[in-house]
């Protein structure tokens, strides 16, 4: 019987196991010995193993780059979760008629595609557009200024593009607490301010971290954003990699930095992983 | 009963929470409505209102390789939906069911790719197509759209099995059915609704995909985002991106809404049909 058993399993579990083995797995590996290679002069992977790929950490503009990263998605899981915290706690203490309305608005942007939130902020921003234009008048802005193109927009647009992912784990934490702790601590003379940040924050946090997590492992390995309104010297490790691949075919070189991301973002994932298994318990 | 009138108590205390409310919406609908009212500006360059014009979206009809993108965009999302909600479903029923090594390996293998980088698995993935000579294509795209999709799949799957009554099985065996017979009469049909959710999800995610398409595709398979970004790239066809955007938005506007009316009367029902 239990032989049975394990060989319906392993039937059962081979087919999506070996895809991921084949595909997710073995690239991965694949990838961090990707970084020892020598380059092909047709821009693929050469025969030999080689630390030169390593040498780049050197370059200035490489650690520029990867303290740019790492600055940017901190500003933007500080600004996502400082503007979700206020947010999600008041549609919680919204009636419920509102309530489901609020959290449609709020997420629906998000169900617009990723490239044109960030392409839309590029219209926005433009010199020649609407904001730029009214900024000038204002005399806000010289002539010839420009609101695009600086790492100010690439942190804005960030947010931006984050935010609805950063109130949906905090609206859901803050749902299942219980308000009438919230109450008693008013009715015990707390003030609002003191009744949130004793009494509600420490319950939330769980829904705290998942969103820092959700906002900041994507913020690191972002391209997409710094590539459309960031300037020359907004560049991230995202950008860098993409630069390397395409512009250069420097597979190694690429890998390398990829590999440096990983790092970057392991003590994240590492407690991203934790956090599911005790949401699982 | 007491909360009831304590938030009348509170009433007048929501003022800053509002107004956050009210910024932050504000704040996230704003590129949008200028971007869906630029694609009727007849001005280029969106700065000043030149007149309504439709002109953007007949030349956007005209657009063929926008439309074959969108064409492969469809195609991918279809098969690639296929395939993650079949192994997907597969993998989350082995997990809940089994708790071996075997499948603490499983779960963990599926569980990654959620919490790392788009970027990471893009890079990695191309890098490994080169290197075995797989062509960047079509072919390419869908294995990796398969690959994150099965994750989530998987995830949602999960999900949905903690509330899979397991008697079901052993009832279904003690009435004298092969555990073909329960498969399909008694497992199928309970995870169904899941499943259709995890391909609708699946579909929403390949569409919307551009990083890991973008690192694995190769010539004649540009996906909708990947048209869009190349767009904006170049800067030569800019106010057709605002129809194309804008028509996007109201899809899944749409989308959204029919998807909260749908699944809003089937929460309220106990029991699949």
């Amino acid at each position: 019987m239990p032989a049975q058993h394990h060989s319906t399993e392993r039937r059962l579990t081979a087919p999506s196991l070996l895809w991921m083995l084949g595909f997710f797995v073995g690239p991965a590996a694949f990838l961090f010995t990707a970084a020892f290679r020598e380059p092909d002069t047709l821009g693929g992977l050469g025969s030999g193993w080689t630390l030169d790929a390593w040498k780049l950490t050197g370059d200035r503009s490489v650690q520029e780059a990867l303290w740019r990263t790492i600055w940017v998605s901190s500003v933007t899981v500080a600004g996502c979760v400082g503007l979700a915290v206020p947010v999600a706690w008041r549609v919680t203490r919204m009636e419920d008629r509102w309530r489901r309305w609020c959290l449609i608005l709020l997420v629906m942007p998000f169900w617009t595609n990723f490239l044109i939130r960030v392409y839309s902020w590029r219209v926005l921003l433009a010199s020649q557009g609407t904001l730029a234009h009214f900024m000038m008048d204002l005399g806000l802005l010289p002539p010839d200024g420009t609101l695009l193109y600086n790492q100010g927009a690439v942190i804005l647009v960030m947010i931006y593009t984050y935010l609805p992912l950063a109130v949906l784990p905090i609206y859901s934490t803050m749902e299942k607490f219980d308000m009438s702790l919230f109450e008693a601590a008013r009715d015990l003379g707390a003030t609002r301010w003191q009744a949130f940040v004793k009494i509600v924050l420490p319950n939330t946090s769980k829904g705290i971290l998942a969103a820092a997590l959700i906002v900041g492992i994507p913020s690191l390995g972002s391209y997409v954003v710094p590539e459309m309104v960031g300037g020359i010297g907004s560049e991230m490790l995202g950008s860098k990699i993409a630069h390397k691949l395409f512009s250069d075919r420097n597979l190694p070189q690429a890998a390398m930095l990829a590999t440096l991301l990983a790092l970057c973002a392991l003590p994240a994932v590492m407690i991203a992983l934790r956090n599911k298994e005790g949401t699982r318990r | 009963m007491s909360d009831a009138s304590a938030r009348s108590h509170r009433k007048e205390r929501q003022w800053f929470g509002s107004m956050m409310l009210a910024v932050v919406l504000a704040f996230l609908y704003l590129p949008l409505v200028v971007l869906v009212a630029n694609s009727f500006n007849a001005s280029k360059y969106g700065g000043r209102w030149a007149g309504f014009t439709l002109h953007w979206y007949q030349e956007l009809w005209r657009d063929t390789t926008t439309l074959s993108a969108l064409g492969n965009t469809v195609k991918i999302a279809v098969s690639a939906s296929l395939g993650a909600t079949l192994l997907g479903t597969l993998a989350a029923w082995c997990i809940h069911r089994y708790s071996s090594r075997l499948q603490k390996l499983h779960l963990l293998v599926t569980e990654l790719p959620l919490v790392i980088p788009d970027i990471w698995i893009g890079v990695a993935m191309q890098i490994f197509f080169v290197a075995v000579g797989w062509d960047l294509g079509l072919s390419t795209v869908i294995v990796a759209h398969v690959t994150f999709c099965l994750c989530y799949v998987t995830a949602l799957m999960l999900g949905r099995l903690q509330d899979f009554d397991t008697a079901v099985l052993d009832a279904s065996a003690d009435l004298g059915a092969t555990p073909a017979q329960t498969m399909t009469r008694v497992v199928l049909p309970l995870l169904a609704p899941g499943m259709v959710a995890a391909f609708l999800l699946s579909l929403i995610l390949s569409i919307d995909d551009f990083v890991i398409t973008f690192f694995v595709s190769g010539p004649g398979a540009s996906t909708l985002p990947t048209r869009v970004y190349g767009m904006a790239k170049t800067s030569r066809t800019l106010p057709v991106i605002n129809a194309l955007s804008s028509i996007l938005i109201l899809l899944a506007f749409v989308v959204t809404f029919a998807g909260h009316r749908w699944m809003r009367p089937a929460s309220r029902k106990t029991s699949s049909p």
